[in-house]
Parts: C-alpha cells; sequence; structure tokens
C-alpha cells in the first residue's frame, strides 16, 4: 500500500547565517495590508501577502528548535522549521511540498487558521517577543506554488481499488479527501450546496478568503485525482446505506459540519431585519448579495444603519466587517462577556477595531423591538459583569440588576453558535449520536457506532475551527486507510 | 447542470418542467420540494415537485412566474438547462389511512397537493379535492386530481368555470352538511391556508399546511425559512414543509416573506426591461436582414484596428 508522497528534499544542515542570538534580536515582519478606511468599504482581500524578501527576512527568524512545538501544536502537525528552512533556502516550492506533506489547503489556513492558539502560540520566540509568522510564511508558500507550480506535475498515486464517499466539502473532508486521494485510494466527495468549500464558501468572507483561492485549492485536489458532486444532500438525495450499498463504497467520511444556527429564544427574534449569522454571511459570501442586482439575491439595505452582531467568535466578526462594507452607518459587537474572553482570532478583533467596529462589551439583547410595521427598530439589553468561570472555562456573565438599556438598530445579526444538523441522524439508522444530536466518533480513529463510517469535524465537536475540523480529517484519513487496508474492524 | 426534458405551459404564466434528475427522482417522496438556481448569478428558490419518475429519472416542476427568478425560469424551453437542482428536500408528507382527507390546492398550490393526494387515495383513504383560482385558465391540473380523488370540485373567485367563489367557501359547505372530515391538507396562498386553518380550529379537525417561506440552502443550515410555530422558531426546511395549521403564526409567514420585497420588484423591473430590449434588438435583426435583401448590397468589411476592436 502506498504511503503519502513525501518531498524529495533530504534533512540537511540549515543554511541559515544567523546565529541564534542575532535571529531573536530581529522584529517580526508585519503583514502589508490594505488601509481600514478604504478596506471597510470594499470585500477584497485586507491581507496582502509578503513579499518574497518580507518571507525571507521572515524565515531568518526561527531558531530551528530541537524539538519544534509549533508542530506538535499544530493540528495537522505541519512541519513548521522543515518548510521555514526552504524559505531561507528560497526554494520556495519546495517548502509548499512539504507543507502539502501535512496539510491540503496551505492557502486557506494560512488565511484563517488561529495561530496564536497553536503553532505560533507554542513558538518559543514568544518568550523573547513576538512569535514566527508561521502563518503569514505558509500563506506566502501557499501563494507562491498557486502562482509557479503547474499541476500537471501532480503524481497520481497508484489505485488501491477501493472507493470512500466523503459527505461535506468543507475542510474535514477536503482534508480526508486529500489524504485519501494521495494513499491512492478512489475519493468521491458529496457536497449539498453549489459550490465546493462548505463554510470556507458560505461563512467566511471574501475580504479574509477569496473564492478565488478555495477554487484553486479545490482544483489543485481534483489534479489529485479528487471527485467532486454538488446539488447532493446526504441523508436526502441518498443516504448513507445507500453510498455503502448499492453505490459500493467501501468506507464513508460524514464532514457535514455543525448546521442549525441558534437563536437566543428572546422576544422579536422573527422580526424583519433580525438574521443567523449564517444566513446573512450565505447571502454575501455563496450568493453574492452584495453585488445585487448583478446578482439576483437581495439583501435588506444596511447603508446608514445601525447593525449589531450578537456573539464574540469568529463568525461574529466576519459578519460585523461584512455589515460595515453593506454601508452600516454603525457597527457594534454585542459581547455578554469581556474581550479577553472572545473566542475570535486577535487579528480578526485589530483589523474589525482598525474598519470601525464599536464593540460594547459585557452586554446582552433581552428582547427585539418592532417599530410597528414587522421591522427590528431597537434592542433592549442588558449590562453584564463577570463572575465565576463556567464549564467553558470563562468566566460567566452575571446580568446587572437595572442596567438595561436601548439602542436603536435596523439589523441584528445572532453569531451564538448553532446546533447539530438532524438529517444524516435522522436518516442514518445506527449511527449513534450524543444527547446533543452530535455524530458520536472516537477522538483518534473517528469511527462512529457504524462499521465503515467515520465522521469528524463540527458534527462531532460542535462549533470548533478550520484547522481542528482539518485535523479531524486527518485522523479519519488515516484510520480509513488502516481500515481498507486490514478488513478489520475492532 | 440539469437538462429539461420537456417545458409546456398549463395555464396562463405556469408552466410544467420535466427535468433529468435521477437522484432526485429516485427518492422524492409526497410533500418534498426541491431548491434550483439557474444561472450562475441566480438565486435559490425552492419550487414545487409534481410528481417524478424513478425509472425515468424525472422530476416535474411547475412554475408559476411571479418574480425574476420564476420568469426567467419559464423563459427556458425543452433542450435548455438549469444550473442547480437539489432535493427531495423537506420531511415527506404523513401518509396513513385517516379516513376522509379534503385535499385543497390553490393557484400553483395544488401541484404540491397533487403527489400528497395521491399518496393518501393509495393509502385508503376517501379523498375530496378542492381546487381553485381566480379564473378558469388558473385552475390546475384539474384531470390529474380527478384521477387520485373521489370527488373534485372547483372553483373560480369570478365564477368563470364551475363554482363562483372560493375553495374556503365550498368547505364551508361540507362542514356545513356534516361531511365527516378526518384531515386536510391546505396547500396555497397564505390568506387561503390561514382562512382554512380558522375555519377548521372551531371544527376540531386536524389541518396540515404545506409552507414556502425566504429559503436559501434548504438543509437547516441559514435559518432563513423560520418559521413562529406556537411560539417557537422551527425551520421549514427541516421540521416542514408541512406544520399543523392550527399552530403556526400566519402574520408572521406575511411579515417574513414581504422582507424583500422591494428587492425583488427591482429585480423583476429590470428582469422585463432586458427582456424587453432582447425583443427589440430580435426585432431591429429581423427588420436589418430584411432590408439587406431587398437592397441586396454586398456585405461591407468591418474595419479593424491593429488590436482587433472594432471601430
Amino acid at each position: 500500500m502506498s504511503t503519502p508522497p513525501t518531498s524529495k528534499t533530504p534533512p540537511k544542515k540549515s543554511s541559515n547565517p544567523l546565529p541564534n542570538k542575532e535571529r531573536i534580536k530581529l522584529p517580526r515582519q508585519h503583514m502589508p495590508e490594505r488601509a481600514a478606511q478604504v478596506r471597510n468599504k470594499q470585500f477584497t482581500e485586507v491581507n496582502l501577502g509578503y513579499s518574497e524578501e518580507l518571507a525571507r527576512q521572515e524565515a531568518l527568524r526561527c531558531i530551528e528548535c530541537a524539538k519544534p512545538s509549533c508542530t506538535k501544536d499544530c493540528p495537522v502537525g505541519v512541519k513548521v522549521k522543515d518548510f521555514v528552512q526552504l524559505i531561507v533556502d528560497g526554494d520556495f516550492l519546495g517548502a509548499a511540498a512539504k507543507i502539502r506533506e501535512d496539510n491540503v489547503l496551505p492557502a486557506i489556513t494560512g488565511r484563517v487558521c488561529p495561530q496564536e492558539d497553536h503553532c505560533e502560540g507554542a513558538c518559543l520566540l514568544c518568550n523573547k517577543g513576538e512569535s514566527l509568522g508561521i502563518g503569514y510564511l505558509e500563506r506566502f508558500v501557499a501563494d507562491y506554488e498557486r502562482q509557479h507550480f503547474d499541476l500537471k506535475n501532480i503524481k497520481r498515486a497508484t489505485s488501491t481499488g477501493k472507493k470512500v464517499a466523503i459527505v461535506g466539502s468543507g475542510p474535514s473532508g477536503l482534508t480526508a479527501a486529500g489524504d485519501l486521494v494521495a494513499r491512492g485510494h478512489q475519493v468521491h466527495v458529496f457536497e449539498a450546496l453549489h459550490e465546493i468549500g462548505g463554510v470556507l464558501v458560505y461563512g467566511i468572507p471574501e475580504f479574509r478568503l477569496p473564492k478565488s483561492i478555495i477554487r484553486e485549492q479545490v482544483d489543485y485536489m481534483r489534479a489529485m485525482g479528487v471527485e467532486f458532486e454538488t446539488d447532493v444532500v446526504v441523508g436526502r438525495t441518498v443516504t448513507i446505506d445507500e453510498l455503502m450499498g448499492e453505490e459500493g463504497y467501501d468506507a464513508v467520511f460524514i464532514g457535514t459540519g455543525a448546521g442549525l444556527p441558534q437563536f437566543m429564544g428572546i422576544p422579536g427574534e422573527h422580526l424583519n431585519g433580525v438574521y443567523s449569522a449564517n444566513e446573512f454571511l450565505t447571502r454575501i459570501n455563496l450568493m453574492h448579495a452584495y453585488e445585487f442586482p448583478k446578482f439576483d439575491e437581495p439583501m435588506v439595505d444596511f447603508r446608514g444603519k445601525n447593525v449589531a452582531v450578537i456573539g464574540g467568535g469568529n463568525t461574529a466578526l466576519d459578519a460585523i466587517r461584512s455589515a460595515l462594507r453593506l454601508g452600516a452607518g454603525k457597527a457594534f459587537i454585542l459581547y455578554r462577556r469581556s474581550e479577553a474572553e472572545m473566542p475570535a482570532r486577535i487579528e480578526e478583533i485589530k483589523h474589525a477595531k482598525e474598519e470601525g467596529v464599536e464593540f460594547q462589551v459585557l452586554a446582552a439583547p433581552l428582547e427585539f423591538l418592532d417599530d410597528g410595521k414587522g421591522w427590528l427598530r431597537a434592542a433592549r439589553c442588558q449590562k453584564m459583569e463577570l463572575g465565576e468561570p463556567d464549564s467553558s472555562g470563562r468566566r460567566r456573565p452575571i446580568p446587572i440588576a437595572g442596567s438595561e438599556y436601548e439602542i436603536p438598530l435596523a439589523v441584528a445579526i445572532m453569531a451564538i453558535g448553532t446546533t447539530a444538523n438532524p438529517i444524516i441522524r435522522m436518516t442514518t439508522p445506527g449511527l449513534e449520536t450524543t444527547k446533543k444530536g452530535y455524530i458520536q466518533a472516537d477522538e483518534t480513529t473517528q469511527r462512529t457506532s457504524r462499521r465503515g463510517v467515520f465522521a469528524g469535524g463540527d458534527i462531532v465537536t460542535g462549533g470548533a475551527t478550520v484547522i481542528l475540523a482539518m485535523g479531524a480529517g486527518r485522523r479519519a484519513a488515516k484510520s480509513i486507510h488502516e481500515f481498507l487496508c486490514s478488513g478489520e474492524w475492532k | 447542470m440539469f437538462k429539461i426534458l420537456d417545458a409546456q405551459f398549463i395555464a396562463p404564466g405556469i408552466k410544467r418542467f420535466v427535468l433529468e434528475a435521477p437522484r432526485i427522482a429516485r427518492k422524492q417522496r409526497a410533500g418534498q420540494f426541491v431548491i434550483i438556481r439557474v444561472n450562475a448569478t441566480g438565486e435559490r428558490i425552492p419550487l414545487t415537485i409534481e410528481r417524478s419518475d424513478p425509472e425515468k429519472g424525472t422530476v416535474n416542476l411547475v412554475v408559476q412566474s411571479i418574480g425574476k427568478t420564476t420568469h426567467l425560469f419559464n423563459s427556458l424551453e425543452t433542450g435548455d438547462s438549469i444550473l442547480d437542482i437539489v432535493g427531495p428536500l423537506g420531511k415527506p408528507s404523513e401518509i396513513e389511512n385517516f379516513g376522509t382527507v379534503v385535499i385543497m390546492g390553490g393557484g400553483v398550490g395544488t401541484a404540491m397537493a397533487y403527489p400528497t393526494a395521491a399518496a393518501l387515495k393509495r393509502a385508503g383513504n376517501r379523498v375530496i379535492t378542492i381546487i381553485g383560482g381566480r379564473n378558469k385558465d388558473l385552475v390546475i391540473l384539474e384531470a390529474e386530481m380527478r384521477e387520485v380523488s373521489d370527488t373534485v370540485f372547483v372553483t373560480t373567485d369570478d365564477g368563470s368555470y364551475s363554482d363562483k367563489g372560493l375553495v374556503t367557501d365550498k368547505l364551508r359547505q361540507l362542514i356545513e352538511n356534516g361531511t365527516r372530515i378526518d384531515l386536510v391538507l391546505a396547500v396555497g396562498p397564505i390568506p387561503m391556508m390561514r382562512a382554512v386553518a380558522e375555519m377548521t380550529r372551531k371544527e376540531r379537525i386536524k389541518t396540515i399546511v404545506s409552507l414556502n417561506p425566504i429559503m436559501i440552502d434548504g438543509t437547516g443550515m441559514c435559518g432563513g425559512c423560520r418559521v413562529l410555530v406556537e411560539g417557537k422558531s422551527e425551520f421549514a426546511c427541516v421540521d416542514g414543509p408541512e406544520f399543523d395549521a392550527h399552530r403556526v403564526d400566519f402574520a408572521v409567514l406575511v411579515q417574513r416573506n414581504a422582507m424583500y420585497r422591494e428587492a425583488e420588484k427591482l429585480s423583476l423591473e429590470e428582469y422585463k426591461r432586458e427582456e424587453y430590449k432582447r425583443e427589440e434588438c430580435k426585432w431591429e435583426e429581423c427588420k436589418r436582414e430584411v432590408e439587406e435583401k431587398n437592397t441586396m448590397a454586398p456585405p461591407q468589411a468591418e474595419v479593424v484596428g491593429a488590436l482587433g476592436e472594432k471601430k
């Protein structure tokens, strides 16, 4: 059985001319970006990317730890030290190949991964100042590959004759697909929407992750041999049993994502002008509503209006920054804890503030008020203070009595998380799920209660990040490969 | 791409399409719907499945021209294609032997009611069908409904065909005559479904309505199709589209469906202007051809610049 392709670059001595004590003195190279007051009116990408010179400068900062904690803390185990050294050498395509041994979506993770929670957070340079710009370097290498690598040079693995169905083309599904096709299995990805990419397409805005980049990363996977089929809702259009039965798949990976948007259950949530973040972002990202009427999907007129997003995660920040770009007069984040507890990436919070988003922390809406014609007029909110840590480890928000206040709002966008999508659960007998409806899967093998069926990503863990879902996809691919080779289901 | 194998108007502004969609045809059950996207700049809209043929791999859609997308769809002909069709979506209708069921179809809603009527008939129910339209031309699927019903009543608002009045007038008559009714299924415009719900609530007759709110993905992901059911949000795409009529807040449904009215109007006006322009161009072209033929002038070579642009 073949193993994933490895780079032909043999391990070698560092070509970095600087001694470590010089390296730690070098400042972190900043990411060039569009000016805040320009970019907050357009959907073009905020970050502009490193030049070759900037990338090399930044790469020189790596102190080449003997036991690199960056790789250990990466959910897909990217060999950071090795690829950074290849940048120092000026072998950018070699660096890309090195990343690809562990990560099939480098141009995407280089843009949206919360590096501060993984590789960069573990980087020893943090003790001396700022971490190595691993995300920026990854992005540089991936973009270099996009521009300079000819897809014709991809060598396909020898076929094993085994067929795997991947349900969902988001980060976990694409990762599993890439790893499996590299091992010679025939991989077919089913997507419910009309575009490949799942949350990467409908959830993450163009200014953070351009669609053209997703398409190119998907084209790379097509060139590897992955087949894609859109407009298939597994569970409805075809069931898991049918895939394993008449369609002849030897294994199935379920990576359908988290799914149903949550609402707070407060009065007025059905008013016109109240959106789930999923709907708002889907209209913008998948359906191009910001280009109405060139594109047919409409959007409420945001120009000059007050818009608030309820929540403090990346989705909340994507939504409010999109609202600004639609011309919102005032854009608020309403978050019930303090900024320190916000789950969003640090860079997104910084970008949002620069662009003019106002953060109203320690506040939550109690009720949405009506203008008498079914449209949102205002939110009645309540102030909070922080108490003892709750089960999430973050300090619990406690309402302050008598602190109610009203803010005039034309649009409110709920970004307070999601619940499990029920379609696969309802249509797959014998597939065990948790009390909350998420699919039960082993943490290391991603096996479910059904033989040959694996699951990973948000449909197992609940809402998380792109990179954690990719980690699950990677573990699943390994374990699917083992299952296909041995035929054993212990 | 999904090919249109046949396209025929069955009433003014209402067209029936036979589409090649084998996966959907195999799985479709009464009560389910699809979401389509006509072209790359198009929106996603939910549409009724009138019936499907698993052997031939086809599904029939009945489309009424209302907004831009439905006008655009209805401009397509046999041999054309649409970019996307996904489904079958939503929960299938609950089919069992209830006893006597009344199936009510208003306008194009009749197409959605038809497969459920057929399934209920097969399950042994006595099926009384009431279908209606504004006038004679807008009554659709009468012959099909007759095949699957024990009795069919037809009403027209203007009395141009069969009984003058609304479908609800007929239902009231049935109730007043003491007809035993175990279940009512109503599919049509919201005011009609609301009126049916009010009427049967008093009589404590179980009533099901099939709702058609604004929808994007159709798989539960966006939450745009949420309807207020006894004060709680439910999603028409995964919890519906059929709901207990007596628990639905119709006022909220009307309000939410009006959310994009202005944009929808703008889209349609723009589409009609373009359509007019296209027609005008065709006419101009026609005229030119005739003139050219008449003058028999040799064709003039176009002057092309160095970069190939027309001068």
